[in-house]
């Protein structure tokens, strides 16, 4: 019975935790409800793809995919090339995902022979496994491109004459995707004001009179995001995906089951690194600028970060989990500093805050993994002595 | 015989050391002193050297590598500030006990001759007992999450260095010299210990040889108080609970059936890693000259591990010799790379090259096999 408490407290403790602190923190921002709901919009679109790529790995067994930042580099490889080559709108997002999917499925198959070769410390091995490729990548890109790899384009290259500049502008890209069904929601006073600001007639318009202003929907992201949903609930549903969960639950009886388990975790991480690769892209089209020396590195924290918030554990995460991770992670992401600065008068403590919550949560999350599984195992032991010390 | 040394240190240890030793051979070619080289490349192995010392008790007792090293450092930081903040306060009390029981010499040759030397000594007296109290909590939490250890310790400093950057926001520090100056409060990213304890180990004995020919800087105190700690790490592995706590990093069970208590003696390694953290982190900064705050210590424990590593420690097995190379080794080629390969190729890869070593390194030890099991 208190087992059974535990465990429920254990499981939702962390939404609930956020969403109080939340129901703090908005009034105490002074946002409004319309800004609010725009800023998460935006957010959902621009970070769920990558969240939801951890959820594969998780199913596998193989924990948190600290290894997603590889697929965020090959990414960002992607970007890069469309770039130089100028190629613009949904053609340059197509081609940039063509270019990134064979460096991710590389890349994947290497960070999965990896981490069949690391089993029980999957988590602490894919974390270094992305800051030693990112030294690779800052090789490539630092060195090699402009120099090995031909990049034509002098906007890309550092003054030298080889070498990515640290910001490169994605401009021909930006919100390509977001903006492909332009869809608004607007109160009525708000239409007027909004046409003015941008010129052209949304495809999809709105009106509910209770908004002040207007709320801009990334339609065609979210679409995007909702068939990739669609694909993980038939994912999980074939032979492979059931094969996945096997080894999760016990990779020793799915062995002599028959089932290839060194291979099928293999396949978990390429398809992970792969919809991270897309996830990244997806990311940067709406920031519309690629920082290429940190923007892969933020990717998985936050990711991570955002997912564990929506109640996910190293062994247990669900697509609702992701979602409500999003927005909660990203409603404090937003009123976070505001609240800090109207509260003790700083900015910067709001924004170190938030900071300390996306690690303490990651710590938090996993100590409560270790700890419940070792409470089973010990359980376990117990009762393969029969139990005669009581619990 | 040599494939069996091979065998024994690992083929990226081999490879990392003949590529240091062809950095320091091509150095003279390209115009970079070897002598100079040599200096920067001891004076790294002092200051650096303690930190890398922490990771042994873990390691030794079984809790993997001390990725959780930024605890100790944050103990280091307090102590260092704190020494700062109160250091008029400690050496006008110094002074009164000598007028009290009339020791005039205690008065003359310390607070006069040697306020550096108190200063650092108070920062370490400061920052040993917090470290111990955060070890402390950091081992009970690592005995609840065995076999999970490496993760959670990563996240345990990560989070303790990001809750540091607003306590070092808030906490009441009044001193000039470290706080904001505009706002008078919370202190500033750097500070410099310029004029408190700058170089106090370094300089004490330090072998400085400046002629035509000759560039040599041997920071002979810094290197004697590092042997001091490896010294007392040594002797501790060889007591009766440095032996139980090696037996219970070999073999948990068996440690247990010869009634060691396990937990125990992993919560004394991990207190005795976060202190060594603490006054590591102190040494590199009177070295350094300067104490970095914020998100300064966030990735400090990679070198640290990588080192231990290179040196040929394993994710369960460490020793002093392993921390001797492993500094030596890594800390050289963070000196020759930037200097030797930036002549060569007119570029500072240096950075990547670090990037690329220290988490191959890592890498390469965590896909080792170890025994089945924990």
């Amino acid at each position: 019975m208190i087992r059974r408490l535990f465990d429920i407290i254990a499981n939702n403790a962390v939404p609930a935790v956020f969403i109080i602190i939340s129901a703090f923190a908005i009034p105490l921002s002074g946002y409004s409800a319309s800004y609010l709901i725009q800023e998460l919009l935006t957010r959902i679109g621009r970070n769920s793809f990558l969240i939801l790529s951890l959820l594969i790995p998780i199913m596998a067994g193989m924990g948190l995919n600290f290894g997603m930042v590889l697929g965020a580099m090959a990414g960002q490889i992607g970007l890069l090339f469309i770039c130089d080559w100028g190629i613009v709108g949904i053609p340059g997002i197509v081609l940039a995902c063509l270019i990134g999917t064979p460096i991710a499925i590389i890349l994947g198959i290497f960070c999965g022979h990896v981490l069949n070769r690391a089993k029980g410390r999957e988590m602490v091995t894919s974390y270094i496994l992305g800051f030693f490729i990112n030294g690779v990548y800052q090789m490539v890109v630092l060195y090699l491109m402009g120099w090995i790899i031909p990049i034509t384009n002098p906007a890309l290259l550092l003054s030298r004459g080889y070498g990515v500049r640290n910001a490169v502008s994605l401009l021909g890209i930006r919100g390509i995707l977001d903006n492909l069904i332009p869809t608004v929601i607007t109160g009525t006073q708000g239409a007027g004001q909004f046409f003015n600001a941008q010129g052209g007639n949304p495809f999809i318009l709105l009106q509910i009179p209770l908004i002040d202003g207007s709320i801009r929907i990334p339609l065609a992201t979210l679409i995007v995001i909702a068939l990739f949903c669609v694909f993980i609930i038939w994912f999980r549903k074939t032979k492979l995906g059931q094969d996945m969960r096997a080894i999760g639950q016990n990779q020793a009886v799915s062995d002599s089951a028959g089932i290839p388990v060194n291979r099928t975790r293999i396949i978990a991480i390429v398809i992970s690194t792969v919809l991270a690769c897309y996830g990244q892209i997806i990311y940067l089209q709406n920031m519309g600028t690629l920082n290429t020396y940190n923007s892969h590195d933020q990717a998985g924290m936050f990711s991570i970060a955002a997912l564990l918030i929506g109640g996910a554990s190293v062994s247990r995460a669900s697509i609702a989990n992701v979602f409500l991770g999003v927005i909660l992670f990203h409603l404090m992401f937003i009123v976070a500093p505001v609240a800090g600065k109207n509260l003790i008068g700083d900015a910067q403590i709001g924004e170190y805050f938030r900071v300390f919550v996306s690690y303490g949560i990651i710590a938090i999350a996993l100590v409560l993994h270790a700890w419940k599984r070792n409470r089973e195992r010990e359980a376990a032991r117990r009762s393969l002595r029969g139990n005669k010390g009581g619990e | 015989m040599i494939g069996r040394f091979i065998q024994n240190a690992g083929w990226p240890r081999i490879i990392i050391a003949l590529f240091l030793l062809g950095l320091f051979i091509a150095a003279p070619f390209v115009g970079v002193r070897v002598d100079t080289s040599l200096s920067n490349t001891l004076v790294r192995f002092g200051m650096n050297g303690v930190m890398v010392l922490a990771m042994i008790p873990m390691v030794q007792a079984g809790c993997g590598l001390n990725f959780g090293l930024p605890l100790g450092i944050i103990a280091g930081l307090l102590g260092a500030t704190l020494s700062i903040e109160w250091n008029t306060e400690i050496l006008a009390k110094l002074v009164e006990l000598g007028t009290v029981y009339k020791i005039s010499w205690l008065n003359e040759v310390f607070v006069t001759n040697w306020r550096a030397a108190l200063g650092f000594a108070s920062a370490i007296i400061i920052a040993v007992p917090i470290a111990a109290v955060l070890g402390w909590f950091y081992g009970k939490l690592l005995n609840r999450v065995k076999g999970d250890e490496m993760m959670i310790a990563t996240y345990v400093g990560f989070s303790s260095v990001s809750f540091m950057c607003i306590a070092w926001l808030l906490l009441p520090y009044k001193h000039p010299t470290m706080v904001w100056g505009y706002a008078g409060r919370g202190l500033r990213t750097t500070i410099s210990v310029e004029g408190y304890w700058l170089h106090v180990l370094s300089d004490a004995l330090a072998l400085d040889i400046h002629t035509e020919n000759i560039h040599l800087y041997i920071p002979t105190g810094m290197l004697i108080f590092f042997a001091v700690m490896a010294f007392l790490v040594w002797v501790f592995m060889r007591t009766k609970t440095g032996t139980a706590m090696t037996a219970v990093g070999s073999n948990p069970d068996f440690a247990r059936a010869s009634g060691v208590n396990v937990d125990r003696m992993r919560t004394i390694a991990v207190v005795m890693s976060t202190i060594l953290g603490a006054v590591g982190i102190i040494v590199y900064e009177q070295s350094f000259g300067f104490i970095q705050l914020y998100m300064g210590p966030f990735y400090m424990a990679l070198p640290a591990v990588a080192s231990i590593l290179l040196g040929g420690a394993s994710v369960n097995k460490a020793g002093i010799l392993n921390v001797v190379v492993g500094t030596f080794l890594f800390q050289g080629i963070l000196t020759m790379t930037p200097s030797v390969i930036n002549s060569y190729l007119q570029t500072d890869m240096s950075e990547v090259i670090r990037l690329i070593v220290s988490n191959g390194m890592i890498l390469y030890a965590l896909t080792r096999k170890v025994r089945a099991g924990r």
